[in-house]
């Protein structure tokens, strides 16, 4: 069943609650995905999670998207699940390729904790106000971010001397 | 990997604890670093990434269908579990509707899946508390499931079963008769298992109010399965968003309210119980039919039509050396695996290969709560712990 997206409860609410947030809406396969501006994630986020009617009370996953070589280059993507209404909401936060932030979403979800940590460390996304950011899967000393586009998917060749 | 607790200015000695990566009971390649105070936890912290090969990369590197491979290596106790999460992804991707008769074996091996998982678990979590009979007879039961595995797919555990579009072959003659008969000795086997260990004082005593935590931590934690289950919260994937049709089967979600590892087991004992009978189910309403999607551009042909017509050797040509070209747009698809909700989210431009294709790792999200259970109890129980939430370092670190 597709059905447009201006007809998601939640989006309808954030509306209501900050027209200005809200960057661009998709819909795909009957799935919403709300694009939402930087300054505004942590606002958004916490009314999502506290309004009795919405209550996206579990973050399921957050990841990042590159989209090297195009700009804004990076894209953080969480996906929220509320128990309560049985409803999925993806959302999106566009940042700039260069010296790339965006606010941490673990004083709102702890469960950002070692996703957003996973992000850091495998795109470099740098996470404004997370208590413990680390690098979670490649070593300590590893240079480079794996995941990012302009990344070799064979690693870097070493030479023998 | 240098994790290391900086010690706390103004504050007595505390020992500093390294447990693992090469730890009997860390099931894998877990490291934690514990603060000691005597023989209390008074901080734990933990360093994973010991197995980390970078799936994610692969898959952006693998078309579709050979991205199947990759899942079996995550969840290694649970493939087929993942060979279904992404196969799912990809035909939402695609839009593509799968014949009843492939859903309903999916749900079959899916389910005999989590009871094999499940027997892994309890046998190593048993063994871990001190209780080695359960171990041995786990791993004896669990046998008969991978004959099953192997009768189908030819794999024990990389079964690689479950193809975009259906399944790779029609599983052979006599099958349905290796799941009855573990259909048949299964319950008994269970009871046994529960008269070793549910009422056994040692057992309760190891595992009674230990590992609490509460329903509002494991919603904030991030936890998924039966660990949140055993929290008191209702929700399971099956049941709240189904897939793969297991809205047309009928069971039970175990719950419990406790909250500590006592009750983590008894969601999973249970939940073995509940998927026998989605397991019955499946097999006594098996449908007739195809077993793979009309979708000649997608699905591989058949071996057969590929030595009489051309149009399937083109379509055979096409996929194997190029691929299929899925709409571009982007999916999240989650189920229940054994440990949780098992997501991936696939992002496509277009292309034959997957721009983005990530993996949400239940125990990933699940060790996080970790920290929360064994800080300020003992260090004996911190192995129960570990075991109760069943993690699976395959997946974690990806």
């Amino acid at each position: 069943m597709q059905t447009g997206p201006e007809s998601n409860l939640a989006l309808q609410r954030l509306r209501k609650f900050n027209s200005d947030a809200v960057e661009e809406v998709q819909a795909f396969r009957g799935e919403t995905t709300i694009n939402i501006r930087a300054n505004h994630l942590r606002a958004v986020c916490e009314f999502l999670r506290d309004e009795p009617d919405l209550s996206f009370k579990y973050l399921s996953d957050v990841t990042a998207l590159d989209h090297y070589p195009g700009e804004p280059r990076f894209e953080t993507v969480y996906h929220l699940l509320s128990f309560e209404t049985n409803e999925r909401l993806r959302l999106k936060v566009r940042i700039a390729g260069e010296n790339p932030r965006v606010d941490s979403m673990v004083p709102v979800w702890p469960a950002a904790n070692a996703f957003e940590r996973e992000v850091f460390d495998l795109f470099g996304i740098q996470f404004q106000g997370h208590p413990d950011l680390r690098r979670i899967l490649m070593p300590e000393d590893w240079e480079g971010h794996p995941l990012r586009k302009d990344y070799p998917v064979q690693g870097n060749i070493t030479r023998w001397p | 990997m240098a994790v290391t607790l900086e010690k706390i200015p103004g504050q007595e000695e505390k020992v500093i604890l390294s447990m693992g990566p090469q730890h009997p009971s860390t099931h894998g390649v877990l490291r934690l670093v514990l603060e000691l105070d005597g023989e209390t936890v008074v901080r734990a912290i933990y360093d994973i990434g010991y197995l980390h090969t970078g799936f994610e990369k692969s898959f952006e590197d693998k078309t579709y269908s050979q991205g199947i491979t990759l899942t079996d290596r995550m969840d290694y106790l649970a493939s087929l579990s993942n060979n279904l999460a992404f196969c799912l992804a990809t035909e939402k991707l695609l839009d593509l509707e799968i014949p009843p008769r492939a859903q309903w074996i999916r749900v079959l091996l899916t389910e005999l899946t989590r009871i094999g998982s499940h027997l892994v678990w309890l046998g190593t979590h048993a063994i871990d508390i001190g209780a080695m009979t359960v171990f041995l007879y786990c791993f004896r039961e669990r046998e008969d499931l991978m004959h099953i595995f192997e009768m189908v797919s030819g794999q024990r555990m990389m079964t690689s079963f479950f193809r975009i579009g259906g399944l790779a072959l029609e599983p052979p003659i006599g099958w349905l008769k290796a799941v009855e008969k573990v259909l048949k000795k299964f319950p008994q086997r269970i009871d046994e298992y529960e008269g070793l260990l549910t009422k056994n004082p040692i057992w309760m005593g190891r595992t009674q109010g230990v590992g609490v935590i509460s329903k509002e931590d494991a919603i904030a934690y991030g936890l998924s399965g039966p660990s949140l289950r055993g929290s008191g919260v209702d929700w399971d994937v099956r049941k709240k968003q189904p897939y793969s049709s297991y809205d047309k089967f009928e069971f039970n979600v175990p719950v419990r309210t406790q909250g500590d590892v006592f009750a983590r087991y008894m969601v999973r004992v249970e939940e073995m119980r509940e998927s026998l009978k989605i397991v019955r189910q499946a097999m006594e309403g098996l449908p007739e039919g195809p077993i793979k999607a009309d979708a000649p551009h997608i699905v591989m042909p058949d071996r057969e039509s590929m030595k009489t017509s051309i149009e399937s050797l083109i379509y055979h040509f096409k996929i194997v050396t190029e691929g299929f070209h899925p709409p571009i747009g982007e999916v999240y698809q989650s189920i229940e695996s054994p440990r949780g909700e098992l997501g991936i989210y696939m992002v496509s431009n277009g292309s034959p290969k997957p721009w983005r294709c990530h993996v949400r790792a239940p125990s990933f999200a699940n060790l996080q709560a970790l920290p929360k259970m064994i800080e300020g109890r003992l260090i004996a129980d911190v192995v129960a712990c570990i075991g109760s939430i069943d993690v699976i370092l395959g997946e974690i670190d990806r």
